[in-house]
């Protein structure tokens, strides 16, 4: 399957030095970014048109972390993601296993439901959810931000295409032996389909950790946003202080940069998921 | 007998298994589509504590609305401008690193690298670097004998940096579906288009572009359908402004609902948005359910 790189010398160096040059121009907002983050606020202002800092400074990263509840975001983005991630796995598998392999009565009608519910924007519904929501006095809260995400019909939908291809003779071989549906299930079922699950967990964590209307919606106080929310509704209100907004993008981009880099191909997958759900 | 009995036990696990994922989408998805048709239906104001049927009353303000008009016709530049651009950028993106040249491997995850990002941190990036006192693109381009606006408050200049901030954090994402779709043409194909002497460029508008037509015409499909959800780096970028030129539909939705609190012509708006999703929809689920068919999708 590997393609070997059929291309001669000179045309491999001249690919090389175009997307050298189109490389650098893509990265420059982020490289920008970077190093604007260790500049002095002077510096950012005086001499705009500098790309490396004179004298480089943690100044901004003090500054954030001192006047904003960075570590705060942080902490409510992985509990927001990270709640999101384990509920809709668990319950999108189990899902999915029951419309693949154990249909029952009305399966078919639900299944429908589910496809249906993946046509429907969220930016539909966010009205009356926020409404509901309200009523049910979780605004602010994490059980507010993460109750609507506890399952998620694509998820569904990808983890009973990943059942299908599952033989059935698993099953029956755990039936003879007395196992539980949910013992087959879990002690059978999930080990085989590991892969499919790592997927969806990096989807989920993503869309979730750089979701932005939802969580703004639903928080109301700086203790409970996440970091996109956190940062964006800070710097729309304090114009005046552009390096700890750097130190801030860049602080939050880390982390999932290394993330990226050490697990590139589930990485990969799982965000390319993304593009199907939209 | 014996498996009558052992078959109701398996249905019966199969409901329970989805019966808290089907809770989840009834209460939070479908429950909350159709509530969103009655309060259309309504003169509805938290504000004001205000909730009185009106029938589509809403509907007819909403038609006769200049700034929703404004808004539809602000989220089709947005969508006219973006889907071409960021599907031609990173297809030819794709058919340059699927030559497979040195470092190709190493472009291919620094084009992926602002699809891990959030679009609302991007944005904030973008803003800055946009700005016309300190922004680097906006000096640079003044240096080199531009003589550019501040492009985040000329209203003509506003809705074209918002599109290029959105297809920057896409392209690289669209350019790995692509591969993927280049990955799936057998070699066999350009080794026998070699032979009968065509060139690369031939290649690509006789083989790649016909065999990448599926992958294609999803990623148009996908985002027309996103272009009309967009409001991330409206909000943080623009705010909708200068002069309401970049005021998209979901921001006017978002604004009607959450500013002024009138939620039922909110609501009638998200409602007209929905429809026009769905017609988009539909030709998706076209191409899905071929795929489906097919056993393979994207």
């Amino acid at each position: 399957m590997i393609r070997r790189n059929k291309l001669s010398m000179p045309a491999n160096i001249i690919l090389l030095v175009c997307f050298a040059v189109v490389g650098i121009i893509f990265m420059l907002p982020l490289l920008w970014m970077l190093f604007s983050s260790l500049k002095t606020e002077a510096a950012i202002m005086g001499a705009p048109g500098v790309f490396f800092p004179d004298d480089y400074t943690l100044e901004n990263f003090h500054i954030l972390l001192t006047q904003i509840p960075f570590f705060r975001f942080l902490v409510n983005s992985f509990i927001f993601a990270g709640g999101v991630t384990l509920s809709s796995l668990l319950l999108d598998s189990l899902a999915g296993y029951a419309f693949a392999k154990l249909k029952f009565k009305g399966s078919s009608v639900c299944f429908l439901i589910v496809l249906i519910s993946m046509m429907i924007p969220f930016q539909i519904t966010m009205i009356p959810l926020y409404l509901f929501m309200n009523k049910m006095h979780v605004i602010n809260t994490f059980a507010g931000l993460i109750l609507p995400r506890l399952t998620n019909a694509f998820g569904i939908y990808f983890m009973r295409q990943s059942f299908l291809s599952v033989p059935n003779d698993l099953i029956d071989a755990g039936r003879i032996d007395g196992l539980s549906e949910f013992g087959i299930f879990f002690r059978i079922i999930i080990p085989v389909v590991v892969s499919s699950l790592s997927t969806l967990a990096v989807f989920h964590f993503m869309y979730n950790w750089n979701d932005f209307l939802w969580p703004m919606l639903m928080t109301s106080s700086q203790n409970m946003q996440t970091l996109p929310v956190g940062l964006a509704l800070f710097q729309g209100e304090h114009t005046m202080q552009h390096g700890p907004m750097f130190a801030g993008a860049v602080l939050s981009i880390l982390p999932i940069l290394i993330i990226f880099l050490c697990a590139q191909k589930t990485f990969i997958k799982g965000i390319a998921l993304s593009g199907i759900k939209g | 007998m014996k498996n009558r009995t052992l078959s109701s036990r398996y249905k019966r696990a199969g409901a329970l298994m989805a019966l808290p994922s089907m809770a989840v989408i009834s209460l939070f998805i479908i429950i909350p589509i159709i509530y969103s048709l009655y309060m259309s239906l309504h003169d509805w104001n938290i504000m004001y504590n205000i909730k009185d049927f009106i029938g589509f009353d809403n509907y007819k303000e909403v038609f006769s609305d200049d700034r929703f008009w404004n808004a539809l016709k602000n989220t089709v530049i947005y969508t006219v401008a973006y889907v071409p651009i960021l599907v031609i950028a990173s297809l030819l993106l794709a058919a340059f690193i699927n030559e497979k040249f040195i470092g190709s491997g190493f472009f291919k995850s620094l084009f992926f690298i602002p699809a891990i990002t959030s679009m609302a941190i991007i944005a904030i990036i973008f803003r800055f670097l946009l700005d016309g006192d300190i922004g680097y693109v906006s000096i640079m381009l003044r240096r080199m004998g531009f003589n550019v606006p501040d492009f985040l408050r000329d209203p003509s200049t506003a809705m074209g940096a918002v599109v290029l901030t959105s297809a920057w954090r896409w392209i690289g994402f669209y350019m790995v579906i692509f591969l993927s779709g280049f990955n799936s043409i057998p070699d066999s194909l350009y080794e026998a288009a070699e032979i009968d002497g065509a060139g690369k460029l031939r290649q690509f508008f006789s083989i790649s572009i016909p065999l990448l037509m599926p992958t294609i015409s999803f990623a148009l499909i996908t985002n027309l359908i996103n272009s009309f959800q967009v409001f991330d780096p409206v909000y943080v970028m623009t705010k909708g402004g200068p002069m309401f030129s970049t005021e998209v539909l979901v921001y006017y939705v978002y604004y009607m609902g959450f500013n002024v609190f009138d939620m039922g012509y909110a609501s009638s708006m998200a409602f007209i948005l929905f429809v026009i999703i769905l017609l988009f929809t539909l030709l998706q689920l076209k191409g899905f359910t071929k795929s489906e068919t097919e056993g393979e999708y994207a």
